[in-house]
């Protein structure tokens, strides 16, 4: 009852040959077809059934056929009952009555506009939830592998591969975009028949989920140039990920240096197109513009990383920190006001209070180094 | 291009020039002014640099009328497509250069930034080398500093070298107005509505940095030309906000006490 066993072609597959929807997925049809991945779309897709059936190539019903029949796809819609599932199988005989060819080609006249416009809507929507999926996901990181998203325009992400997203996911809000894993930014598609495909179809779910399902995946493979390392660099980033046989086998000269693992990803694919050597600074007659210049640059920060990963080991940091607090007692009175809430807002929040004492862990670092 | 020799001694001089402009891919490049190509003083050194100099110059000024064979043509013509792109990184500097980049500039001649938070903010053409024949050119983008590839393969042909590095930097010393407010807006990569924990660190390892930026100009009394600078978005810590006053004096204030015990 799948697609696979048709030979004409369906109207998925013509829907994603369309140029434009070169990053669409094929949907398979057993997902389609179970009521619980459709939920709640009912809502949100003008002439829902009709769009359905289109997108399953499914001759439309009679009305007059019998009634029982019309209650029984809205019924399923709303997921009450499993046992008329059947209600759209495309080789449904009970379909392919006279009567209904008959009544397809008045349809045909007044709203097949409407309905093309619905289905596809609906399969957009259908779409952004079959790729969280893992058929689609695994069918999504096969166009990844063959590039079929295309590539990152910016310059030091060294041609990284690039994945669908939306900024949003309720549709008409944003056309599609591309997410960089290297540099962790999203951007226009270069061409401009990507204008029209809506973002929503993809979701914002998608570019985030893939790299956690498939962490193995290298994000920058073409920036194997070893920028300058820190003398000292010890592993403070446990998570237990210290040995991660892909890794060590694949010869990589980071894991050796740095943190193998930090927050949880590798290294390696922590934005590998960021950090120093792969941030434009710019230059006149090679000096550097100054920082203080009206013109000079202001945007480092949204390229950097830092070169000693464990920095971002915030709860680490956070320990150190706070035993490094007991010991000196001099800012107490600094910002008496400020001063305790300000562990408590670490201690909430994980992050401010890590940004909060960057300074001073640098500083720290300087003098006494890592294991003291 | 055959027939350009019937054509040197009409009033249109610049014809060479012209073809050179508007032929495909060479999109970025400007037209260089006749009294500055003329001018040796400006060619200085060039003639080391590009083969059939002589040559190359004639045909760039279009009093070209050496009689030889189609392979002896062929290479004077790209020697001369060479010294016309040296000519050009230097020529883009001057004020009628500058003046004339800025108008390409200002139409979108070069493109707009792929990147989504930049809302489609004019490129400049750059090189990453002033040195011919190391890389292509590149798009710098004032809004995020950075430089992205050209979208059509046919400017990967066009040398960096014939805009320079140093170019765009100077542009926006000279007209300072030109510089875009930057914004701190990003994207954050989420999934299901979270955030990603190492993604997340990043962001705001790299947050911090950016208010230690701003920390700092606005200490030295420098604008730091942000959308958000009136402090909605601005995450300065409490401390240097209450005090204002402290930030004059930089002993004042607590962080550089803390980071000095």
């Amino acid at each position: 009852m799948s697609s696979s066993s048709q030979i004409a072609e369906t109207w998925i597959s013509s829907f994603c040959s369309i140029l434009g929807h070169e990053y669409f997925a094929e949907v398979s049809e057993d997902f389609i077809e179970d009521d619980f991945n459709l939920t709640g779309l009912q809502s949100q897709v003008p002439m829902y059934k009709e769009a359905l059936e289109m997108i399953l190539d499914v001759e439309p019903e009679d009305d007059d056929d019998d009634l029982t029949d019309e209650e029984d796809i809205s019924v399923s819609d709303d997921m009450l009952d499993n046992g008329d599932r059947g209600a759209a199988k495309p080789d449904d005989p009970y379909r392919r009555s006279s009567a209904s060819r008959r009544h397809q080609h008045m349809r045909l006249a007044s709203d097949l506009s409407v309905i093309e416009a619905s289905a596809e809507l609906l399969y957009g929507l259908i779409h952004q939830r079959y790729i969280t999926s893992r058929p689609g996901i695994q069918q999504m990181a096969e166009k990844y592998e063959l590039q079929h998203f295309g590539v990152c325009p910016r310059v030091h992400c060294a041609a990284a591969k690039v994945l669908p997203v939306g900024t949003s996911d309720t549709p008409g809000v944003d056309t599609v975009k591309l997410f960089c894993p290297s540099c962790l930014d999203i951007y226009t598609p270069p061409n401009s028949r990507f204008q029209s495909v809506d973002g929503a179809y993809f979701g914002t779910t998608f570019g985030c989920l893939f790299f956690m399902t498939y962490p193995e995946v290298e994000v920058g493979k073409m920036l194997r140039v070893p920028p300058v390392l820190p003398a000292a660099a010890n592993t403070i980033a446990g998570n237990g990920g210290a040995a991660d046989p892909a890794n060590l086998s694949s010869g990589n000269w980071l894991a050796s240096q740095e943190p193998t693992q930090i927050n949880g990803i590798a290294a390696s694919n922590l934005a590998p197109g960021l950090g120093p050597g792969k941030t434009y600074s710019p230059r006149i007659y090679g000096f550097r513009v100054s920082e203080r210049s009206r013109a000079g640059p202001r945007m480092t920060w949204l390229r950097s990383r830092p070169t000693d990963l464990s920095e971002l080991d915030e709860v680490a940091v956070y320990i150190r920190d706070d035993s490094e607090e007991e010991g000196s007692e001099i800012e107490e009175d600094e910002g008496g006001l400020t001063e305790p809430g300000r562990g408590k807002s670490r201690g909430g929040s994980g992050g401010r209070g890590v940004l909060e004492y960057d300074g001073y862990w640098n500083s720290g670092m300087g003098r006494d180094g890592w294991g003291s | 291009m055959e027939d350009f020799n019937s054509e040197t001694d009409s009033d249109y001089t610049s014809y060479w020039r012209d073809w050179f402009i508007s032929s495909r891919g060479n999109e970025y490049f400007c037209e260089i002014d006749e009294d500055y190509l003329t001018d040796r003083f400006n060619l200085t050194g060039l003639n080391t640099e590009v083969e059939y100099y002589q040559y190359a110059l004639d045909l760039v000024t279009d009093v070209f009328d050496l009689d030889c064979d189609d392979d002896m043509r062929e290479r004077i013509e790209k020697s001369a497509r060479q010294l016309y792109g040296l000519v050009h990184a230097r020529y883009i500097v001057t004020t009628r250069g500058l003046a004339k980049m800025v108008d390409k500039f200002k139409k979108g001649e070069f493109g707009k930034c792929p990147r989504v938070m930049c809302d489609q903010h004019p490129l400049l053409p750059m090189g990453q080398s002033d040195i011919p024949n190391v890389s292509s050119v590149k798009l710098y983008c004032a809004k995020c500093e950075d430089l992205y590839n050209p979208k059509s393969t046919r400017h990967a042909a066009v040398d960096g070298a014939y805009f320079g590095t140093s170019f765009h930097n100077i542009l926006f010393q000279v007209f300072p107005q030109l510089v875009p407010l930057k914004s701190t807006r990003r994207y954050e990569p989420k999934s299901f509505g979270f955030r990603v924990h190492a993604y997340a660190a990043l962001q705001r390892w790299q947050d911090d940095k950016r208010d230690e930026m701003r920390i700092r100009l606005r200490r030295a009394g420098v604008d730091s030309g942000f959308e958000e600078d009136d402090d909605e978005d601005f995450d300065e810590p409490d401390e240097v906000d209450m005090d204002a006053e402290n930030l004059d004096n930089p002993l004042n204030d607590p962080r550089v006490n803390r980071t000095t015990v």
